[in-house]
């Protein structure tokens, strides 16, 4: 499992990168790796406005369709080009394959997500519950 | 081996202890008491199978099989070729439940994946599911269909001028949902257009029409998708898809999903059932298109093989993910409709279709002009219409039956709402097929005209 340091992480397996006002919101690397081959990305609408925790996204992989939960609030700036022909990118590149750019209403809600470490004792014990 | 596995005392009383009832009374409490059966089935001994046979053979004589059959209202006495028949009855097919090791069953699995084929070309859209139980239920995936692509949608529109089957259960399928369904009026045997445009607002996720609709005109869709569409609704149009080999396509009056019941093509109209419902989409919609989709792909050593596919959002993954409760389908049925669309051909359904409205036509304009029964208006129809008779229909029907015909329909107990006021108990629906002749058409007349003199 891969858990680059300089992101933060949500208990739903979303990974944010903050440039400024915006946040890249993506899905781990575990999160990918449990999902299986992805097939499918529904992405939100582009300027919708979310809130913190609201399902806004769906991944269908061979086995499932997951819903994805924004981590931070404000309005959704763009998607990702990228993933509407290749969702497989997910899988391959999940730190880069950004799902989709929040530009935040709120950026203190960064400091309620986990760091990498804390990110990755909460899937040991994700692991452990099951 | 028993066969069947019943709870024991202790299942029972730990299952009602967890749901909180004190006992089976109390929990079957909803169900009104006189729905409720207070003795044993009154179930016959077992009998001989000679005896057996014998009376149901009785039973069976009291059909009526030998009437010339006029009645429509959904369900209609097409022509099926003898090749239905012969792959229907054949046990691979005939025998098998539904495949849980799907791809193991290629034979099953590529019949459906003809299906779908043919029911995209007919409809002129590009993705099929595998079928479901009819039409009714189909219309209802359709809404559901909607209402999970439309965003922040919760209304569902339809036509008065819809099977009122279809109606009733739209109007089950969602009660107790956060759905508003609302009926679209009619006037003059067709969707009012009118009342369809104070209705259509944002938040609307489908109309849902039908063409040829309930009394068989056909409705005018004419810029009917750009309306819809405007409002950011869905055009879900049902239609005969039998009707589909003269008129043109949903797809083609862009429609985005079209949902219907396909037993005119290959399914007799037994006694009611069963039929197959169709439910066909653009690719848009693919991935929360309800039910089973068989999909073409290849085996590793490079061979064409079919697969069950893009199941992500069936119930039997996910539960509380999926977009329908719909799991299975109507495989036979469905196998049916592969089989007599195949067997006669693009020409063949041309053709089926053409002389039933030829005959239709033929029987409404004898029967307008010699007879005092009057087709009811002057709309452009398919195969099927209102015919108004001078008084009640009951003993008209009842005097052409024991003249050998099964003369149509009373609309008083389908649909007594898409009559004009007060004259449902006059109005027959009068449908003809291709497997009409010449001489049972002018038999009908005759008989009417002597009936009605």
């Amino acid at each position: 499992m891969v858990t680059p340091k300089e992101l933060k992480y949500a208990k739903t397996h979303e990974w944010v990168r903050a440039e400024g006002p915006l946040a890249f919101v993506g899905i781990t690397d575990y999160a990918q790796e449990s999902l299986g081959d992805i097939v499918y990305l529904e992405p939100p609408e582009a300027d919708q406005e979310v809130k913190r925790g609201e399902e806004v996204a769906t991944i269908e992989s061979v086995k499932a369709a997951s819903p994805i939960y924004t981590p931070v609030s404000g309005k959704i700036e763009r998607l990702n080009p990228l993933l509407e022909k290749k969702p497989e990118l997910i899988n391959q590149k999940p730190y880069e394959a950004f799902l989709f750019v929040v530009r935040m209403s709120d950026p203190s809600e960064l400091a309620g997500l986990l760091d990498a470490a804390g990110y990755e004792s909460h899937v040991e014990q994700e692991k452990a519950a099951h | 081996m028993f066969p069947s596995l019943p709870h024991t005392e202790e299942d029972l009383r730990l299952m009602l202890e967890t749901v909180g009832a004190a006992g089976l009374e109390e929990l079957f409490a909803d169900v009104p008491p006189e729905l409720r059966l207070k003795q044993p089935l009154a179930i016959p001994s077992a009998r001989a199978e000679a005896d057996v046979y014998r009376r149901l053979s009785a039973l069976a004589a009291a059909n009526r099989t030998d009437a010339v059959c006029f009645l429509g209202g959904g369900s209609y006495d097409h022509l099926i070729p003898a090749t239905v028949g012969a792959v229907l009855g054949r046990s691979e097919f005939y025998t098998a439940y539904t495949p849980y090791q799907a791809e193991i069953s290629q034979g099953v699995l590529q019949a459906i994946f003809e299906y779908q084929s043919l029911i995209c070309a007919l409809t002129g859209l590009e993705v099929s599911n595998a079928s479901l139980y009819d039409g009714a239920t189909a219309a209802c995936e359709a809404a559901s269909l909607a209402l999970n692509s439309v965003r922040r949608s919760r209304k569902v529109l339809y036509a008065r001028t819809l099977h009122p089957h279809t109606r009733r259960v739209l109007a089950t399928h969602f009660s107790g949902l956060e759905v508003e369904l609302e009926e679209v009026a009619s006037a003059d045997g067709v969707m009012d257009r009118g009342d369809l445009r104070r209705r259509l607002a944002p938040g609307t996720a489908a109309l849902i029409v039908q063409s040829p609709n309930f009394l068989g005109y056909l409705e005018d869709l004419t810029g009917l998708a750009e309306e819809v569409h405007a409002a950011g609704a869905l055009l879900v149009q049902s239609a005969d898809p039998l009707s589909l080999g003269a008129l043109r396509s949903p797809g083609d009056w862009g429609a985005d999903v079209a949902a219907g019941d396909a037993q005119p093509c290959g399914l007799p109209p037994y006694f009611g059932g069963p039929t197959v419902g169709y439910l066909a989409a653009r690719q848009a919609l693919l991935h929360r298109l309800p039910g089973r989709i068989a999909g073409e792909s290849v085996d590793r050593d490079g061979r064409r093989a079919f697969v069950l596919t893009l199941q992500a959002r069936e119930q039997h993954i996910k539960r509380e993910r999926a977009t329908s409760n719909i799991c299975s389908n109507q495989a036979l049925a469905a196998l049916a409709v592969a089989v007599y669309l195949v067997s006669v051909g693009k020409r063949g359904l041309s053709e089926a279709a053409r002389q039933s409205a030829a005959k239709a036509h033929y029987l409404a304009e004898r029967l307008g002009r010699e007879t005092r029964a009057k087709p009811l208006t002057g709309r452009p129809f398919f195969l099927e219409f209102p015919l108004a008779l001078p008084g009640p229909a009951a003993p008209v029907l009842k005097r052409m039956e024991e003249q050998g015909f099964f003369a149509g329909l009373p609309l008083d107990g389908l649909a007594p709402e898409v009559a004009p006021a007060g004259a449902a108990e006059r109005i027959i629906l009068v449908a003809v097929t291709e497997k009409r002749t010449r001489e049972e058409l002018d038999r009908y007349v005759d008989t009417m005209k002597r009936i009605l003199k």
